[in-house]
């Protein structure tokens, strides 16, 4: 367990987030998608917290800030379904093109 | 946990079985016809993540994450069975758009991102001896970093307002649903649904009375 074997699997992590994130159709798959990438920096954070910030405790803040920011985008993103399905009774990106130029 | 950088083989066994874990796990959240399993697929990757935090001495860190994640998987697991067409995985199912785009663009972020962790030069500041990490930041959170502590505070009260207001049925101009249509089954195609007038009134021009 070294500083690059960590960073090596939080870039696994984010890439395998940001092809779900880009790839799928349904709403919550695409949440599914960010929180992994998130999942990848927080995870990088804390490796770097522990191997190049001599124990900085702003580097733990900054995961808990993460986790925050998980928890709005988890929120958000099941409002906006919420929303989105009570006004077309979709739940797939493909069914809204109101704003698609 | 002060010698936690002279760590034995115990502690490498442990972090490529998690490793390995998360991102198997991590993958399955997309190839699974389930998207109930999809969820708990993606709490597995968590979970390990966690792990590895706990072996990295951040014991607070991991175990909120185990907290945070049960919980929030279980949600996206009740709203996969409440909106999505095929919770349980009984059809195959393969949802995706402009996939060779999105297998390119992941592939091309784990090259960058993995290049710079192995090619560049950061500073090798360990943990130092004696350091108590949770207590530090707790110390943090309610000292120097109170402010950003409490923003982030104020933004979850902001989120939560604005998700009520988001979801509510009874939207400031009128009920929410007002006048929605599903999207057709094929582009272009007729509705998929009836509107309200039609199942009240039974009375839509395209209809038969009934």
């Amino acid at each position: 367990m070294t500083l690059a074997t960590l960073l090596l699997l939080a870039a696994a992590l984010i890439g395998i987030g940001l092809y779900g994130a880009l790839s799928q159709q349904s709403f919550v798959m695409l949440m599914m998608g960010l929180e992994l990438m998130l999942n990848g920096v927080m995870l990088a954070a804390v490796a770097f917290w522990a191997y190049s910030g001599a124990g900085a405790p702003a580097g733990q803040l900054l995961t808990i800030i993460v986790m925050a920011v998980m928890a709005i985008e988890m929120t958000m993103g099941f409002a906006l379904v919420v929303a989105v399905f009570r006004g077309k009774q979709a739940d797939t990106t493909e069914s809204l093109s109101g704003l698609k130029h | 946990m002060t010698e936690s950088m002279n760590h034995g083989i115990g502690v490498d066994i442990a972090f490529v079985l998690l490793a390995a874990l998360a991102v198997i796990s991590g993958w399955r959240v997309f190839r699974t016809d389930s998207m109930v399993r999809a969820s708990f697929f993606l709490l597995v990757s968590f979970i390990a993540v966690g792990a590895i935090m706990i072996l990295l001495a951040a014991e607070y860190l991991g175990v909120a994450m185990f907290f945070m994640m049960a919980v929030e998987m279980t949600v996206m697991a009740l709203f996969m069975v409440m909106f999505m067409m095929n919770p349980a995985g009984l059809n195959p199912m393969n949802m995706v758009h402009q996939e060779r785009i999105a297998i390119g663009a992941g592939i091309a972020g784990f090259v960058v991102l993995g290049a710079m962790a192995l090619f560049a030069a950061f500073p090798e500041r360990p943990l130092p001896t004696g350091l108590d990490p949770v207590r530090s930041l707790g110390l943090e959170m309610l000292g120097d970093s109170m402010l950003i502590f409490e923003s982030a505070g104020i933004v979850l009260l902001a989120t939560m307002i604005g998700v009520v207001v988001l979801s509510s049925h009874r939207g400031r101009y009128g009920a929410a649903a007002e006048g929605s249509m599903p999207p057709g089954l094929a582009p272009g195609g007729d509705p998929a649904g009836k509107s309200e007038e039609d199942e009240e009134a039974g009375g839509g021009h395209e209809h038969h009375h009934h």
